[in-house]
């Protein structure tokens, strides 16, 4: 039972960093119709900004508070993330609009291979660990056999700034002038044209949000694992692809309930069954979703028109 | 993705015959500069170095303004570049849509009338050549080996072909049939004694085979669902062959393979190896080459198969499901089928290439099958130009022969400062490269769709007068 508790607030932290990085592959599938295989890497590229960023505020600057430090490390990190994103999106997925079908895919791939080396000959091959930031907890309750349930502080950040975001986030998308181009770009993008929406611009701009939010998956993966290297971008890039297709891909809630059950499923996995296949599940599930159930959870089914 | 897309461009003035706008020119050029810093900062702007436990940041400015600074003159070199030549397009062409269609040979047919002849020369003659040029078997073992690595990656590239390039699946798992084949032989020789030449068969049955298994459940997804499902069944297995400790031996690999042998003898110095039965002074060498030949046989087998199937039904049905999948399943052809064909033919390739690895380094482990040796083949695919034979040979003697080459240039280094090595460089340019290619070639340096059957005359095809990216 303590254990089940446990694995249960882990779970969720971990969903919550898994359903972040949802978001950038769900809204870019739903807008453009395409799998941005590169958003796991601007995601690990946004955890190097961080550790950068957050060495200079520290050793630097003598920002002596933690909390704060990662406050403007936050900002930051959305800000040059997104710069990443809107680029990526300018210099490798534009020109490729009215290509063949595989193209952008076959780019994002490209953009994916080029990130994650740019990253390791500009960084370095090893793991950086940073120092430890947050080390405090909470004992929520003891169990008979001493087993004690903590809560850490770094967990109560993660889940809480992922909800505050979550909810801007919705705000943007549900009430906003951008929301209604976006989500008329989803629907037809042609016709949004037409009616004066500058459709360029609007898919600039979820690319930038994507990019945004898995800034922040990056700081707060950076904050919870404390260590980050060049190749962390593939494994968390397809588990979040997976929470995407799982929660029904284009579907922003089902994005984040997606990632929830992800990461549920790897710590309860990771917890009662053998933690080496703990990916070989998260794979599995992948393969499962797409072949027996691509319209996931909250997606609606795909219909070819010719 | 069938919409045409609605651009918003405001660069094309309606004339096009303005001339070339210095003060826009260096603005524009200015502002690719700033990006460029935005983006490099703080990636590249500070170095992350470890002492001990604790991280410290080394600055490096010099290197960002560098890289604006050649972001600047190359923004500008392309404005000035489209500026020429949209001045050049405003004039009047002379033949322009008066002539009617005729086949010109193109870049593809200049290139296989001399070009395949020469390249498959170069190839048969290799060793020998190289023998001539390094004046000894003990001298060419470099380049020998590097030959083997070069056709070792043409015949993936030719074996993914299949899938990627006439039947359009786009595979990301590739390495795991790669995998299967290297571990088949693996496995087979050194728990069951079996030799090469009966294993390779084998290995190549056992990859097709997991295609048919992995390719059944997965093929009526959409293409780029299939990709990822493929990416995530090649990690699955590599995952299985790390953690299957008690079949794979785990991260450890499988080590102490049997070697090649000529056709039942070995290349040992002994009585009966082959040095002996021919009369020859045993040389380490001899093994080498007769892998050289080995992997150049599989190869052109590849490539022999390829040709022949692209000319059946089958093939056809192939590059038919590539350009259109929904008129095909109208006029009846069986997809699933047809793909699944494609998947196993494709894998068989992979495992016979597998078999060969493992026979040639006499040792396996899981780390050699990971996701990047799938984005290099797929990026050979990809440059060659998918479906062109001839392309993904070149693709793959510039993409794994050129680091290589240039590694060996002793300039570079005098450049670059003395731990200068092309190799780390290798996936970055990949990357741009894949990139570049989808960009401004879709359809590959080599850029042509053959057709597989000519009427009397070769005629230009109608898929060489559209443009490019529409098919």
């Amino acid at each position: 039972m303590e254990i089940f508790v446990q694995q249960l607030i882990n779970g969720l932290t971990l969903g919550s960093i898994y359903g972040l990085i949802a978001i950038g592959y769900t809204m870019v599938f739903g807008i453009i119709g395409m799998v941005n295989f590169a958003h796991g890497d601007v995601f690990m590229l946004s955890a190097f900004i961080a550790l950068i960023f957050f060495l200079i505020l520290t050793t630097w600057l003598g920002i002596s508070s933690v909390v704060l430090a990662l406050f403007f490390v936050l900002i930051i990190a959305m800000v040059l993330t997104s710069l990443w994103g809107w680029a990526i999106e300018r210099i490798a997925y534009r020109p490729l609009r009215g290509s063949f079908r595989l193209a952008p895919l076959i780019s994002a791939i490209g953009v994916s291979i080029f990130l994650s080396n740019f990253v390791q000959v500009a960084q370095g091959a090893r793991n950086k660990p940073t120092p430890p930031m947050i080390g405090d907890v909470i004992v929520l309750f003891q169990g008979a056999s001493g087993y004690n349930v903590a809560l850490s502080y770094k967990q109560i950040i993660i889940m809480v700034t992922t909800a505050v975001l979550l909810s801007i986030f919705w705000y943007l998308v549900q009430k906003t002038s951008l929301g209604r181009a976006q989500r008329a770009c989803e629907q037809d993008r042609k016709m949004a044209a037409l009616l004066g929406i500058n459709v360029d611009r609007t898919i600039s701009l979820t690319f930038v949000i994507g990019a945004a939010l898995a800034a922040v998956a990056g700081t707060m993966y950076l904050l919870y694992y404390g260590v980050v290297s060049f190749s962390d971008g593939f494994v968390p890039g397809v588990k979040a692809f997976t929470a995407a297709v799982l929660g029904g891909i284009g579907s922003l809630p089902g994005a984040v309930l997606g990632g929830l059950i992800i990461g549920l499923i790897e710590t309860f996995w990771s917890a009662y069954f053998s933690i080496e296949y703990k990916d070989v599940a998260a794979f599995s599930i992948l393969a499962i979703v797409l072949i027996f159930m691509p319209s996931g959870i909250l997606g609606r089914p795909e219909v070819e028109k010719v | 993705m069938n919409a045409p897309s609605i651009t918003t461009s405001s660069a094309q003035s309606p004339a096009g015959t303005t001339r070339f706008d210095l003060a826009a020119a260096v603005k524009d050029s200015a502002k690719a500069a700033l990006i460029t810093l935005g983006l490099s900062i703080p990636i590249l702007a500070y170095k992350t170095d470890q002492s001990g436990a604790d991280l410290f940041l080394t600055p490096r400015w010099g290197l960002v303004a560098i890289f604006c600074a050649i972001v600047f003159g190359l923004r500008l070199a392309l404005h000035a570049f489209t500026a020429s030549r949209s001045y050049r397009k405003a004039l009047p062409d002379p033949h322009q849509a008066t002539e009617a269609v005729h086949a010109e040979p193109s870049a593809y047919q200049k290139v296989s009338k001399f070009g395949i002849p020469f390249f498959l020369g170069i190839a048969l003659t290799f060793p020998i050549l190289i023998y001539l040029i390094q004046g000894g078997l003990n001298e060419s073992r470099y380049w020998v080996d590097l030959g083997i690595l070069i056709l070792t990656y043409v015949m993936l590239g030719w074996g993914l072909n299949i899938v990627v390039g006439l039947a359009g699946l786009l595979d990301l798992g590739y390495v795991a049939f790669y995998a299967v084949g290297a571990y088949s032989y693996a496995l087979l020789s050194t728990t069951f004694g079996l030799s090469f030449w009966i294993c390779l068969p084998l290995a190549g049955i056992l990859a097709a085979f997991w295609g048919m298994i992995l390719g059944f459940p997965v093929l009526r997804l959409r293409g780029d669902y299939l990709a990822i499902v493929t990416l995530a069944f090649g990690e699955i297995i590599r995952l299985v062959l790390i953690n299957w400790v008690d079949l794979t031996n785990g991260g450890a690999g499988i080590s102490s393979i049997p070697r090649a042998t000529f056709f039942g003898l070995p290349f040992t110095a002994g009585e009966g190896g082959f040095a002996a039965t021919f009369g020859l002074e045993f040389n380490g060498m001899h093994r080498m080459i007769f892998l050289y030949y080995l992997i150049l046989a599989l190869a052109l087998l590849t490539n022999f198969v390829t040709m022949r199937l692209r000319k059946l039904p089958v093939g056809r049905a192939w590059e038919a499901l590539r350009e259109d999948e929904i008129a095909c399943r109208s006029l009846g052809i069986n997809t699933t089928n047809t793909k699944l064909t494609a998947f196993a033919i494709g894998a068989m390739f992979g495992g016979f290439a597998g078999s060969f690895f493992a026979v040639r380094q006499g040792f396996v482990s899981p780390e050699s099958f990971n996701f990047l040796e799938s984005a290099i083949i797929l990026a050979i695919v990809v440059m060659g130009g998918m479906g062109s034979q001839i392309g993904v040979a070149i693709a793959a003697i510039v993409l794994v022969g050129g680091p290589e080459i240039l590694r060996n240039l002793t300039f570079l280094q005098a450049v670059f400062g003395s731990g200068f090595d092309p190799n780390e460089y290798r996936l970055l340019i990949f990357g741009m490269g894949m990139v570049a290619m989808m960009v401004w070639r879709p359809r590959g340096l080599i850029s042509e769709r053959e057709p597989s059957v000519i009427l009397k005359e070769r005629k230009a095809i109608s898929g060489s007068l559209v443009k490019e990216g529409h098919g």
